[in-house]
């Protein structure tokens, strides 16, 4: 049966004021029962206090095949970490 | 039971919101709650049945979590249920070590499966009717069956948002799936009659404000079971002149079949704990 069901991504709020992070996918009949499904499957654990669900075939990706031109250029450019600035003492919490 | 551990803990009632029930309620209500304790358990194991069985994986997470949500408020019923009964039995000695005839729960949670669509039908007539049961038990003059039914009906809400959609889903889907569940519609709503019939025991706990009277939780069940049944596209059955009699321990013979799967380790290794 789930053959025939579209597959979903998951996003889970832990908690109120965090995003939502990917945990996982499932099969579903539609929206409302991938809601109802992901609050069954990734739940359980009392892991999350909002779900989102979209359909996988919505997600626009990136192509792995151009993994290359896309993130290879950054690898090199360390300067644009904000990791040479000189901290004074004083400031706690950076 | 007692592995699962930390989930026994009892809900914090509201305090103050009751009483514990005068003395001479007491075997009236030890009654009763081996048959809310009794019903949510069969269910849960009937349910349990299903685990590696679904029709999908998530079907299966479904069900288990249905199935557990009702072994946890039958742990909870059960122990009230010995402690008020007071001759040291606690909740794995009412569940595991009494035979069908004391078994206090209704006709309808110990029919058998059968298909998915036949389970949903099961599980929506029993949700509707729990929900209304457990809202109005809420109120109890009884402080603990109060908090437990108040943990209990968060739960219900979403058993029965569960069955009632799929219920529609089935019902209203293809013309195999719509006359699958017509068809355990009509062999299962012989059952719900007894789901409102009082004897003795609602009636004397009704009168003292403990239990809510079950005819009048009959309008909103039927009002709940005649929208998911007309949104499902499909026909309420004619009411059924026989009435059971599951709750005064006298059952159909599927119980007793499901008993032995149920208490197979505690009657062969009694004591055994792990």
């Amino acid at each position: 049966m789930s053959n025939d069901w579209p597959l979903y991504e998951v996003f889970i709020r832990s908690r109120s004021g965090l995003e939502h992070k990917h945990v996982g996918s499932l099969h579903a009949a539609d929206s409302k029962m991938a809601v109802d499904h992901a609050r069954d499957v990734y739940t359980r654990r009392q892991e999350g206090v909002s779900i989102w669900v979209v359909r996988s075939a919505d997600i626009i990706a990136s192509d792995p095949l151009e993994a290359d031109a896309l993130f290879e250029p950054a690898r090199d450019k360390v300067y644009r970490h904000p990791t040479f600035y000189a901290i004074p003492d004083e400031v706690k919490n950076l | 039971m007692s592995a699962v551990g930390e989930a026994a803990e009892s809900p914090r009632g509201k305090p103050g919101s009751g009483e514990s029930s005068p003395e001479g309620l007491r075997p009236a209500l030890f009654r009763y709650l081996l048959r809310l304790g009794d019903t949510s358990l069969v269910l849960g194991q009937r349910l349990g049945e299903w685990v590696g069985h679904s029709p999908a994986l998530e079907e299966d997470l479904g069900l288990a979590n249905i199935s557990l949500d009702l072994i946890g408020q039958a742990r909870l019923l059960l122990t009230y249920a010995g402690g008020i009964e007071g001759k040291g039995r606690d909740e794995d000695a009412l569940a595991f070590l009494r035979d069908a005839p004391s078994f206090a729960n209704l006709t309808l949670v110990e029919q058998p499966n059968g298909d998915f669509g036949r389970t949903i039908v099961r599980q929506c007539l029993l949700d509707a009717w729990q929900l209304e049961l457990y809202e109005a038990l809420a109120s109890s003059r009884d402080a603990r069956l109060s908090s437990i039914a108040s943990k209990a009906v968060k739960e219900t809400r979403y058993h029965f948002h569960y069955s009632s959609d799929w219920l529609v889903r089935l019902g209203d889907g293809t013309a195999e799936s719509h006359g699958r569940v017509q068809r355990a519609l009509e062999d299962l709503w012989r059952f719900t009659e007894e789901l409102f019939a009082a004897d003795e025991v609602e009636e004397q706990l009704g009168r003292a404000g403990v239990a809510p009277v079950l005819a009048d939780l009959q309008p909103r069940w039927s009002s709940r079971m005649d929208a998911a049944l007309h949104e499902a596209t499909l026909v309420k059955p004619p009411p059924s002149p026989y009435p059971w009699h599951g709750k005064r321990g006298v059952h159909t013979e599927h119980l007793g079949h499901l008993l032995a799967e149920m208490q197979h380790l505690q009657r062969t290794y009694p004591g055994a704990r792990w």
